[in-house]
């Protein structure tokens, strides 16, 4: 009886690493080899990368000791068996890649946007923050004083934006297309659901047009033809062109994923809202459109990733963003020839923004699961 | 109770009232454009209207692999030119996305941990870093292959340097034109076969063998045709004559970058697309079809696809509709498609940026309508039929 009751532990092969290993790499035959073919080209693969990238690669002096300024100087071309990577560019040409050709004397002014973002940025991100709603008062004026800070104005000098550059183009675009979109994305949404059949249909077209052709058009049309529309006198300024057509793709997009939201609210609120008497207005601002946003704020995060990482095409219309700067990098006869590590260096830095915010959208979505009652059943 | 607004607080009347009032704005917003677009031509002095279209285009396209194009060309073949090569690159980028993109999803719901991480760790790459990043890439890992009298040589007829991928021309001969037939005429019968396979089943449960008898009729039966006629079908090959090869058949890196990125950078989306399709379809579905002694490749085939399907087609369409939006990036590595050569050069010679645009996005429009229509087909023939 007493070795009946006495718990015998699971065989070894199925707990533990040994376990573990069994199950997940060496399960059967077909298995273990593909496991053993994965682990013999990545033996061969990540000692090169890694050499590539670290253990031979030159990152401010070359072999000789000698501090790196051109691409003559890289190790590996003074000699091909030596050497690595040349990380050297990204070091002599940081401060392009972060700042543009912005002046050396008010660059403190980027610095400062810059730390001020992260601060408007953190009520949005973590809304458990303690003081949030002092926070967020200051989430609404930050676009008004990094306005100042960066264009100048306000007793700054003036810095004209073909000095802007790099990140710091990236980021503008990026925020401003995103904190722009919202509002009328919000508004694009709401009037595609609207029961007036003029308001509806025009929305409803604007927004079928602008997802049905691609981002480029739409930059073209912002630098060639919206000077045409324009009055005489009014001269716009390159990087605000191209802000206006990101914003119009992006609030498309961005519509279309509100009004999914939308969808997803129970017909009872509308109903629940009217029968308080509510108005179109009250109704969609306190009761609708809160709950349809919060629901809506993954996909809103995902397509934000998308326009991040579609403010890169405003290259070909010459504005000089982060992978401009790289470009404009190759171009220069210093630096011929490192294509590989300034667009490793370039992609490292997009994936690092974007990765990010996928991981934070994804984490969003889980709170969303185990959070949300709409009061549906 | 009336408020004392009177008849504004009428709701028919505030419906009508603001949409005359939005219709009154738009108009008066259109006119104030127009007018100062006309006047803004007629000041800069740019020709409006359609009749720059016949005008000779004055420059060559190097890769034009459908229509011949020689400089004297008017602008309407541009235009040509650069739909066919905007459909070539977006098609057969589509076709490789998805076939990539199932492999890769089936790959990473593989109970080997070591390759899902590696596939995982792909499509977190390739998802997150900007297409025009990858595209660019490309193309500069491409052209710094060997020169041309150095190039690499594939089997003895293919050859890869900077200046792309030469390969024979194959060079159709007066009978091919019956293999094709041939080949068309096994393809309609062989659908037809499928569909009475199928109903036969249904009535009787008598199981046909389509897929071999397809695959015969497909590729046997030209084949033979193919011989008895004497083999009607002969290669030109690439020869190497001074800096460059003459003759054979030329796929341009231009192409090639465009090609690898677009079908890499969406498949890494459609393997998600199609992992989360097939996890969607429940574990007792398997279980059950596994219970009934279904085989293992049938149980993939004939109960979890099918019902995957569902999940996957109306996300996989989006994909395919970016797909062909973002081939209009071949401008940043010069692809000559509808952007690049009626948009960009065709614009810049001409300078009559309005119509040029108009075209072009117009032109988009009709392409994501066309795919949307034919997917939405597609669709609705998979979702259930509930009887």
């Amino acid at each position: 009886m007493n070795e009946m009751n006495e718990v015998r532990k699971p065989p070894v092969a199925t707990t533990g690493i040994i376990g573990w290993l069994r199950i997940n790499l060496f399960f059967n035959w077909t298995n273990s080899l593909i496991t053993l073919f994965v682990i013999y080209c990545l033996y061969q693969f990540i000692p090169w990368i890694l050499d590539w990238t670290i253990f031979s690669a030159d990152f401010k002096y070359n072999y000789l000791g000698e501090q790196i300024t051109n691409q003559e100087m890289c190790s590996r071309n003074l000699d091909p068996e030596n050497g690595g990577a040349c990380w050297a560019v990204i070091y002599v040409r940081f401060y392009q890649f972060i700042y543009g050709f912005y002046p050396r004397v008010e660059v403190w002014r980027v610095n400062l946007a810059y730390v001020m973002l992260a601060f408007a940025l953190l009520p949005l991100l973590y809304t458990k923050l303690p003081y949030r709603k002092y926070f967020l008062y200051f989430t609404y004026i930050f676009p008004v004083i990094a306005y100042f800070l960066l264009n100048g104005g306000l007793g700054f000098t003036e810095v004209s934006t073909n000095k802007w550059g790099g990140l710091l183009v990236t980021l503008v675009l990026g925020c401003t297309g995103i904190a722009l979109a919202f509002p009328i994305g919000i508004m694009l949404a709401l009037g595609r659901r609207s029961k007036l059949p003029v308001i509806s249909m025009m929305c409803t077209l604007f927004i079928e047009f602008i997802r049905g052709v691609p981002l480029i058009t739409l930059l073209f049309f912002g630098m060639v033809m919206l000077p045409l529309f324009l009055p005489e006198g009014i001269d716009m300024d390159g990087l605000v062109r191209v802000l206006v057509a990101v914003t119009l793709f992006q609030s498309a997009y961005m519509a279309e994923v509100i009004r999914g939201g939308l969808q997803a609210i129970p017909p009872g609120q509308y109903e629940a809202a009217k029968s308080l008497g509510m108005s179109y207005w009250r109704m969609n601002l306190l009761i609708i459109l809160p709950q349809a946003i919060r629901i809506s704020i993954p996909p809103i995060v995902n397509t934000s990733i998308g326009l991040f990482k579609d403010t890169t095409l405003v290259i070909i219309v010459g504005i000089l963003d982060l992978l401009g700067i790289g470009r404009g990098t190759l171009a220069d006869t210093n630096w011929l020839g490192l294509s590989y590590e300034i667009y490793f260096f370039v992609s490292l830095v997009f994936f690092i923004f974007t990765f990010g915010m996928s991981r934070y959208s994804l984490y969003l979505e889980k709170k969303l699961k185990t959070g949300i009652n709409m009061g549906a059943d | 109770m009336r408020s004392n607004l009177g008849f504004f607080s009428d709701e028919k009347f505030r419906s009508i009232f603001f949409q005359t009032l939005v219709v009154g704005l738009f108009a008066l917003g259109l006119f104030f454009v127009i007018s100062t677009t006309s006047y803004n031509l007629e000041k800069r002095n740019i020709a409006t209207g359609w009749s720059f279209l016949q005008n000779p285009a004055g420059f060559d396209i190097s890769f034009s692999p459908f229509l011949e194009f020689k400089s004297t060309d008017t602008h309407l073949k541009v235009y040509f030119v650069g739909v066919l090569n905007t459909l070539l690159v977006s098609i057969t980028g589509c076709i490789a996305a998805t076939i990539l993109g199932f492999i890769l999803g089936i790959v990473r719901l593989s109970s080997n941990w070591l390759l899902s991480r590696l596939v995982y760790i792909y499509v977190e790459f390739s998802r997150n870093v900007p297409l025009l990043l990858q595209i660019i890439l490309w193309y500069s890992i491409l052209i710094q292959l060997p020169r041309v009298k150095q190039s690499l040589q594939v089997l003895d007829v293919f050859y890869i340097s900077n200046r792309g991928l030469y390969s024979p021309r194959p060079i159709f001969e007066s009978g091919f034109s019956y293999v094709l037939i041939a080949i068309v005429l096994a393809l309609i019968s062989s659908f037809l076969i499928n569909r009475w396979a199928k109903k036969r089943q249904d009535k009787t449960g008598q199981q046909f063998p389509v897929f071999s008898s397809s695959i015969g009729l497909i590729f046997i039966v030209p084949l033979i045709l193919f011989f008895i006629l004497g083999s009607p079908l002969s290669f030109e090959h690439p020869e190497l004559k001074g800096f460059n090869f003459k003759g054979g058949l030329v796929i341009r890196p231009e192409f090639i970058a465009m090609f690898l990125a677009l079908s890499i950078y969406t498949a890494a989306f459609i393997s998600e697309i199609v992992r989360a399709g097939i996890m969607s379809v429940s574990k007792g579905q398997r279980e059950a079809s596994a219970a009934i002694g279904l085989k293992q490749t049938w149980i993939m085939r004939l109960i979890i696809i099918p019902q995957a399907l569902r999940v996957i087609v109306p996300p996989l369409t989006s994909q395919y509709l970016n797909l062909t939006k973002n081939s209009s990036l071949g401008i940043a590595v010069g692809y000559a498609d509808l952007v690049h050569g009626f948009g960009g050069i065709s614009l810049n010679q001409t300078g009559q940026a309005i119509e040029c645009m108009a075209i072009v996005m117009a032109t988009y429009l009709s392409i994501s309508l066309t795919i949307s229509f034919f997917m939405n087909i597609y669709n609705r023939s998979i979702q259930f039929k509930e009887k």
